[in-house]
């Protein structure tokens, strides 16, 4: 899609980078300040994440529209070892990674719809909508 | 960028100009972690206000610097966290038990003295 906005996720500035890239995209799509703070909180989890487990991977960043209700999606996705377990990666306090474990449950509840798709060996790649409140 | 840290006697304050990098984040805790030694500190003030993002990285510094203090006789406050990141925190599932929170930096400071004052009585 050519509305996409793709962050390459390469080293902790690029963490800085998705969540300054996401914020700016959220205020232009009409999302108000606590709706960024919450999306750009959730991308900083993802981004960490694909840091912390892969290396490096890629966000893409897509407007969205159902029922004439703006969102953003954040595809965050990684070709790194894959989750053996993925009901286990979405349960608060669980972490391989010696974290809070709270990036993958916490991420899911900072937006509205969630998606998590990891294959051991071929990546993991995480797809994640917020829509904007209609006032 | 490193994180500018201010002596007040006996505290000391870390103002937060700019977004940080998870190595920032280390810099700062490891910097106010020797600098609260070196200079007998009571208590420090880290002040937020700017930061528009506290993730769980930035939280778990936060609580083993306040952790490690604490072990040291050192109080750690964080003031200034905007109503919207306090919201994300929440919904990410982040709690900071053991860390003393401001409105802000004046705040903080106030709670501090009130503190030191409360820990002189006790030693009379």
């Amino acid at each position: 899609m050519d509305t996409d906005t793709r962050v390459q996720i390469d080293d902790e500035s690029d963490i800085l980078k998705a969540r300054q890239t996401v914020r700016a995209i959220a205020a232009d799509l009409g999302f108000d300040l606590i709706s960024q703070t919450l999306i750009a909180t959730a991308i900083s989890e993802l981004a960490r994440n694909i840091l912390k487990y892969a290396r490096s991977g890629e966000i893409l960043l897509r407007p969205a529209a159902r029922n004439g209700v703006q969102g953003i999606t954040i595809i965050a996705a990684d070709k790194g070892p894959g989750i053996t377990d993925t009901a286990l990666a979405m349960t608060d306090g669980f972490s391989t990674g010696h974290g809070l474990g709270l990036g993958l449950p916490g991420t899911k509840r900072l937006m509205d719809d969630f998606d998590l798709v990891s294959e051991v060996g071929q990546g993991t790649t995480v797809t994640a909508t917020r829509w904007a409140r209609r006032t | 960028m490193p994180v500018p840290i201010l002596a007040q006697p006996p505290y000391l304050i870390a103002s937060v100009q700019t977004a940080l990098t998870d190595a920032d984040l280390i810099g700062l805790q490891n910097d106010l972690f020797v600098e609260a030694q070196k200079r007998r500190c009571d208590g420090i003030v880290v002040d937020v206000t700017t930061l528009d993002v506290i993730d769980s990285f930035s939280t778990r510094t936060l609580q083993n610097l306040a952790a490690m203090l604490r072990l040291r006789g050192v109080e750690t406050v964080i003031a200034g966290i905007q109503p919207a990141v306090a919201m994300a925190m929440v919904e990410l599932g982040l709690h900071i038990p053991d860390i003393r929170t401001a409105l802000d930096l004046e705040a903080g400071l106030a709670y501090l003295r009130a503190r030191s004052h409360r820990t002189v009585d006790r030693g009379h």
